[in-house]
């Protein structure tokens, strides 16, 4: 069962903070189809970062003197620089999509396509190999949270709560949960959050009330690429090893179809995220889930294959998203690019 | 003469191919801007190295290697020529596909899952049936059309959540690839179609040569000794004509360019909006599955089918290949040309060069980036501004036909005489 729930967390967590990327660039009314590009792009800027720094010994003593608040300061600047390139490279959407009023659809999917082809570039110069990792270790020793940082010895139970979800957790995870939170206030708490959001339902009738709706759109797209970013590297970090390898695997678009299934609202969001991690934890891991402990894996019993695991995501996707989007409400005004003189 | 030329220059499909040209020389100067940045930045590459990849990126299809100076060298490469027009088949027709879907206003970013979904089927059928007892053009035949039908059943997924649930077609595409290349690893994975007989193929299918079922050569091998090139190109070329005389000289064309214009008038006008659509995603589909057949049976590539975390690239440079078109079907043979010349630049970087092929990806990628706005760079050269914002590329629902071969002709020289 624990096992199960931090597997699940893993997923779901970075899921949620790019769908909330996604809905905060809808809200604004844009379409930002580019999500999966800005992960592959954060998750790059954020790998790049741990290697060169490591490279540089910057935390070389604080790794050897076992010294893990810096290490984790130093998973937060990495973070941090997977979320500020990710905001620059979603520059290049909002420019095209506000300033250039250009098809929102086909410049996402520019972006998609140009985020593998520049880290695939760079990765093979920088590394020649097609996958860049970490200089040294591995993420789990680096950037992990263990029992022992709180003087619990290695057999010492830490009890239900505090082996499911202190051990072998990953700061990440609570940091991107509570910028949920907060953003989620700021999106509908706070008069930032209601202008942007009329600027996705009616530009006009916000415009009329001087509201510069450009603004609001880039800041709009600006903050979703650097959730999305930073989203990424999460992802790259607490599944892939913390490697970059130009590649999310559609976790971009699953955060639109989560985005979609949650209607655009957080908590909803929340919820569908969790159920979407449930079942990409299902597919990465169902060989080793034991749910009730008792040393019996069922999953792996049933003896149905690997591949349907792993199809079952992306299946349920399908078919969740077709008995919702009768209910679905859409953003008004998103993916029309806004023009003054139309009423 | 200068009014006739006049006359040319305020043809609105003029201004197309001029947009596209536009687009593909910003993409590849900023392509080259890359390359001298990393060839400065890059102890092994120097300015020197920069200089060779940028010749490599505009004249790479004339590459014929080193010299024994070590200095690149250039002259007609029929092999390069043969290869590109082999690479070009499936892209010319993926491209067909997202130009359909488009024509329809349908975006279709499905291709990638059409196109495995054809490679299965293709390769099933070519490797499953005997050839003792059926004779082989008739296998490879069969294979053909299997790849078509698997790739439109695929296409009309899409199509169906579209039409009648209202989803978003992107979504729905993007949610059909990755089951396809679920689906298709799991067909594939235990099945006796694998490559067990040669051991370094570990991760391959039998290719169809194997159950001696191949493409005719239709003499092209003669013209471009060396390279792979087969009967494919002449097929995709044809069937490119034929979706241009659908789309253009029949009712069902009209029908689905109406329905990419305005659903809700289309529907007005008394044409079934929703059969439309599923039947405009099926034609796309059907067209990638063709891709991947033409491209597999060829009887000289072969399919690494353990696919599950890869979409396959062709699928996707579909989309830059239409866009560059306009979505018009004469045009997108010289675009899918286009495409594989880039293609082939970035193997002769790779082995010429320490650059890599990516950064033909890197061109395509700003290109397609470029498209996005190609009705703001087609203004620009109006010179006018219009009142109305563009809305979308399909928003044009009967282009003023445009004189095929001039706009062909011209995106051809964009390609390789730069």
């Amino acid at each position: 069962m624990t096992f199960l729930i931090q597997q699940t967390l893993i997923y779901a967590v970075p899921l949620m903070i790019v769908a909330l990327a996604g809905v905060f660039a809808e809200r604004s009314g844009i379409i930002n189809l580019a999500l999966e590009g800005i992960m592959i792009f954060g998750a790059f800027a954020g790998v790049l970062f741990v290697n060169l720094t490591q490279k540089a010994g910057t935390f070389a003593e604080a790794k050897a003197a076992g010294d893990w608040v810096a290490l984790q300061g130093f998973m937060l600047l990495a973070m941090l620089v997977a979320a500020v390139l990710g905001a620059l490279f979603s520059l290049l959407l909002s420019f095209a999509s506000v300033n250039l009023k250009a098809d929102q659809t086909i410049g996402g999917t520019a972006l998609n396509l140009l985020a593998p082809a520049l880290v695939l570039f760079f990765i093979r110069i920088i590394a020649n190999q097609n996958t860049l990792q970490m200089a040294e270790g591995d993420s789990a020793s680096w950037f992990m949270i263990k029992k022992s940082f709180f003087g619990y010895g290695r057999s010492e139970d830490m009890g239900f709560f505090g082996s499911t979800f202190i051990d072998k957790t990953y700061l990440a995870t609570y940091i991107c949960i509570l910028l949920f939170v907060v953003l989620s206030i700021l999106l509908y708490k706070t008069r930032f959050g209601l202008r942007l959001r009329s600027c996705g339902e009616n530009p006009q009738a916000a415009d009329s009330l001087g509201i510069n709706v450009y603004k609001m759109r880039y800041a709009g797209t600006t903050i979703s690429g650097a959730l999305a970013g930073m989203g990424g590297f999460v992802y790259a970090m607490t599944t892939a090893n913390c490697a970059s390898t130009g590649d999310v695997a559609g976790f971009g678009f699953l955060a639109l179809a989560v985005m979609i299934f949650g209607n655009w609202k957080p908590l909803n969001i929340a919820g569908s995220a969790l159920l979407f991690g449930l079942f990409k934890c299902i597919a990465a891991s169902y060989s080793s889930i034991d749910i009730n402990g008792d040393g019996v894996f069922l999953l792996a019993q049933l003896g149905i294959s690997p591949h349907f695991y792993r199809m079952l995501p992306y299946l349920i996707t399908l078919i969740v998203l077709a008995f919702t989007s009768k209910k679905s409400r859409a953003p008004k005004a998103e993916g029309i690019p806004y023009d003054k003189g139309q009423r | 003469m200068k009014q006739e030329f006049g006359k040319l220059w305020r043809k609105d499909s003029t201004k197309s191919v001029l947009a596209s040209l536009i687009s593909i020389i910003i993409g590849m100067v900023v392509g080259g801007i890359i390359i001298v940045i990393v060839g400065l930045g890059n102890s092994n590459l120097g300015i020197s190295g920069a200089m060779e990849g940028i010749r490599l990126v505009f004249g790479g299809l004339f590459s014929t290697g080193r010299n024994a100076a070590g200095a690149l060298t250039f002259g007609f490469n029929s092999t390069n020529m043969g290869d590109m027009l082999f690479r070009a088949t499936p892209l010319i027709l993926t491209g067909l596909s997202v130009a359909v879907a488009f024509k329809t206003g349908l975006f279709n970013i499905g291709a990638p899952g059409q196109y495995l979904m054809g490679t299965a089927a293709t390769l099933m059928l070519a490797l499953g049936i005997p050839s003792q007892s059926v004779p082989t053009w008739l296998i490879w035949i069969i294979a053909f059309a299997g790849g078509m039908l698997a790739g439109a059943l695929w296409g009309c997924i899409p199509g169906l959540v579209k039409a009648f649930l209202n989803i978003n077609e992107v979504l729905a595409c993007i949610m059909t690839n990755w089951i396809a290349a679920n689906l298709v690893t799991w067909m594939f994975d235990g099945s006796n179609f694998r490559n067990l007989v040669e051991n370094t193929k570990s991760g391959y299918i039998y290719k169809t040569s194997f159950n001696g079922v191949q493409t005719a050569k239709m003499g092209l091998d003669k013209i471009f000794p060396n390279s792979q090139v087969n009967g494919g190109i002449i097929i995709a070329i044809v069937i490119a004509i034929l979706i241009y005389i659908l789309m253009n000289k029949t009712t069902l064309g009209y029908e689905l360019k109406a329905c990419g214009a305005n659903r809700h008038a289309a529907r007005y006008a008394g044409i079934a909006d929703k059969r439309n659509i599923v039947l405009s995603m099926a034609i796309a589909g059907a067209l990638s599955g063709a891709a991947a057949s033409l491209y597999y049976l060829s009887g000289n590539t072969e399919f690494f089918w353990s696919t599950y975390q890869t979409l396959p690239a062709t699928g996707f440079n579909g989309i830059p290949v239409a866009l560059l078109a306009a979505s018009n079907p004469i045009a997108v043979i010289f675009t899918g040309c286009f495409m594989s010349m880039l293609d082939i630049v970035g193997l002769q970087l790779t082995n010429l060069t320490a650059y890599n092929e990516y950064i033909t990806d890197v061109i395509i990628a700003v290109i397609v980036y470029l498209s996005a706005f190609s009705l703001v760079i087609k203004m620009l050269l109006n010179g006018r501004k219009k009142r109305k914002a563009p809305v979308a590329q399909e928003a044009k629902p009967a282009p003023a036909a445009p004189p095929p071969d001039e706009s062909g002709a011209a995106e051809g020289k964009g390609g390789d005489g730069v």
